[in-house]
């Protein structure tokens, strides 16, 4: 437990110090990897259950988009903005998620249905390009520095903002992994007619991690949304993303409390070294290298680079404490 | 009837032929190996490319550079199996997706570094039909044609010939095939192939109408699996059937508003159809 606390402190005082040390560049990384990390982990709230939705897409689309078109056409501040968009994509998860549950839509079907569910709200946003732009992307009016916009020019307002969202999503992690949802969703996962033969609300359960992981999402998108100003429907919405969002989680890890926040670590930094390094030049090299990366991490070490870690350890802790065999 | 209308649904079962090519092949992979390839409409992207360097850059003759092509797209198949999904076969479903998914991206990718993100055409320019006072593409035609008599080729392969039979053995019963003195792994293989062969033919048939980029599989991809999940994942009937309402409802919907409105109600049917019947329209 002392080592726990040492690591605790060692990270707070990392996160306190890095806004001074590090150039624009590297606090800018470091935002994006806070930010992605909020939403990895909003993500793994239903992933770490065998509930794989590929539709997470759909709500970070609707958090990112409905907050920076209200403010650009309307002038509606996103205080407003981000509210109406997390309660957009909690109806939207209500509306798909509920009969999905009741019709015992699972596994592959889940995943495909979920799949669609992004695709509709990535076309729908190239469709409505009139005020979206379509394909092209828009950007939001900017006000510079504004607390009524969310507009901070200076990063650093930016890195506090995403370092409290992702302890706030660390924080719904670790109740519901300490609660006693955790046991039934566990259940659900395993089985859920068993699960709702010993008196599991089954549909309660799973509607309610499904409405948490949602609406985090969306205010992880919304708060995206604010810092890059600059909004694709591909880029926050669709299959692509979708999928980045289920590899990232998977490959840090959905058990672990910080699994989805290393595997945003993991998945940032490379994808921005590769770029570095392979330059302009080679357009798609990067994500190659990354492609291949996946593959082997799913083929090798299933269960992610944290849950990896964690059975070494686990394995030594049992090599250490198994008695000295008895010789007769 | 409107003309135009009568119009928007000829072409869509034309479309459907080609969606109905790749259902099959993907239900085939499915229903034997029990593997979703996710990025199945990627290996149709490898084919188009193909297509478009032997015919537009080397000058093949087009329909050796067709066959080049399925071929190629065969062994792609056989690679894809060999090298990724052999491995996670015991893994859970959903690993077995993420497998396929990163496979996506590294084809995507890797297509961008060789070939950039340029719109490419082959250039062959196909005249269009004038049925009454319809517009009829005959690139669309030929593609609806060729893909119904792959089907029938495919349905007689599996019918009539050994190693066919030993296929629908396996989607039939996994566990009790090798007692019969079937070589599993040999089947997998031999599917594999077909599908990425099917993905090749309809390759072909794509790359006389549309440009190919990189990323030409997102375009089609979520659609294919749409259309197999509607027949029901594994049931090759049903996603054929499933292929021409799909088509109807993008055809339609495209001639009544936008091109991306009419993917959105077709998706936002399978969302709907998927809670009527969980199990696909056609599953009783």
């Amino acid at each position: 437990m002392t080592a726990n606390r040492a690591l605790l402190a060692i990270g707070g005082a990392i996160l306190v110090a890095l806004p001074f040390v590090g150039s624009t560049y590297f606090l800018h990384l470091v935002i994006q990897i806070l930010i992605w990390a909020f939403i990895y982990t909003a993500w793994s709230l239903m992933g770490r259950f065998g509930f794989v939705s590929f539709g997470h897409g759909a709500f970070l689309g609707l958090g990112a988009y409905i907050p920076a078109l209200m403010w650009t056409y309307w002038g509606v501040t996103p205080w407003l903005g981000i509210p109406l968009a997390v309660g957009a994509s909690v109806l939207l998860a209500v509306i798909v998620g509920y009969p999905c549950f009741v019709r015992k839509v699972v596994g592959h079907y889940f995943a495909l249905v979920t799949l669609a569910l992004s695709q509709v709200v990535l076309l729908s946003l190239t469709a409505a390009r009139d005020i979206t732009g379509g394909s092209l992307g828009f950007t939001q009016r900017a006000v510079g520095h504004s607390w009524y916009a969310l507009q901070f020019p200076e990063k650093g307002y930016f890195y506090v903002i995403a370092v409290l969202l992702w302890l706030v999503g660390l924080v719904v992690w670790r109740r519901i992994d300490r609660g006693i949802s955790r046991e039934a969703l566990e259940a659900i996962g395993e089985d859920e007619d068993a699960a709702a033969a010993v008196g599991i609300n089954v549909m309660r359960e799973k509607m309610r991690v499904t409405i948490l992981s949602a609406a985090l999402t969306a205010l992880g998108g919304a708060t995206y949304g604010q810092y890059v100003m600059y909004l694709n429907p591909e880029t926050v919405s669709g299959i692509t993303v979708s999928l980045q969002i289920v590899f990232a989680a998977i490959a840090g890890g959905v058990y672990s409390m910080f699994g989805p926040s290393v595997g945003a670590l993991l998945t940032l930094a490379l994808t921005e070294g590769l770029r570095v390094w392979f330059g302009t030049e080679f357009i798609g090299g990067a994500n190659t290298i990354y492609g291949i990366l996946l593959v082997l991490c799913i083929i090798f070490m299933p269960q992610g680079v944290v849950g990896a870690l964690q059975g070494i350890r686990l394995k030594r802790a049992l090599e250490a404490s198994k008695p000295a065999e008895v010789k007769p | 009837m409107d003309i135009y209308l009568l119009e928007a649904v000829i072409n869509g079962i034309l479309l459907g032929g080609v969606l109905a090519l790749l259902a099959l092949g993907l239900n085939l992979i499915f229903g034997v190996i029990d593997v979703v390839w996710i990025s199945y409409a990627d290996v149709v992207m490898c084919g188009m490319y193909a297509v478009y360097f032997l015919y537009a850059q080397y000058h093949v003759p087009l329909p050796l550079a067709c066959l080049i092509a399925i071929i190629g797209s065969a062994c792609l198949g056989i690679l894809v199996h060999r090298l990724i999904i052999a491995p996670v076969l015991d893994a859970p479903p959903l690993n077995q997706l993420l497998a396929t998914g990163g496979l996506l991206f590294f084809l995507q990718s890797f297509a961008t570094l060789l070939f950039g993100t340029d719109f490419r055409n082959i250039g062959v320019r196909l005249p269009v039909l004038e049925l009454a006072t319809m517009y009829v593409s005959f690139a669309r035609l030929i593609a609806f044609v060729v893909a119904l008599v792959g089907a029938v080729v495919l349905y007689f392969f599996l019918k009539r010939t050994y190693i066919g039979t030993a296929i629908r053995a396996i989607a039939q019963d996994r566990e009790i095939v090798g007692l019969m003195g079937v070589d599993q792994r040999r089947v997998y293989l031999v599917v594999s192939a077909i599908g990425g062969a099917l993905a090749g033919l309809a390759a072909c048939l794509l790359a006389l109408q549309y440009d190919v980029h990189p990323f030409i599989g997102n375009t089609f991809g979520p659609v294919i699996f749409m259309i197999c999940v509607l027949g029901g994942l594994g049931n090759m009937l049903g996603g054929f059937f499933a292929a021409f309402i799909i088509s109807q409802i993008i055809a339609i919907g495209g001639y009544y508003s936008s091109t991306e409105l009419s993917y959105v109600f077709a998706f936002t049917f399978f969302i709907v159809l998927m809670f009527v019947r969980p199990r696909g329209l056609f599953t009783p």
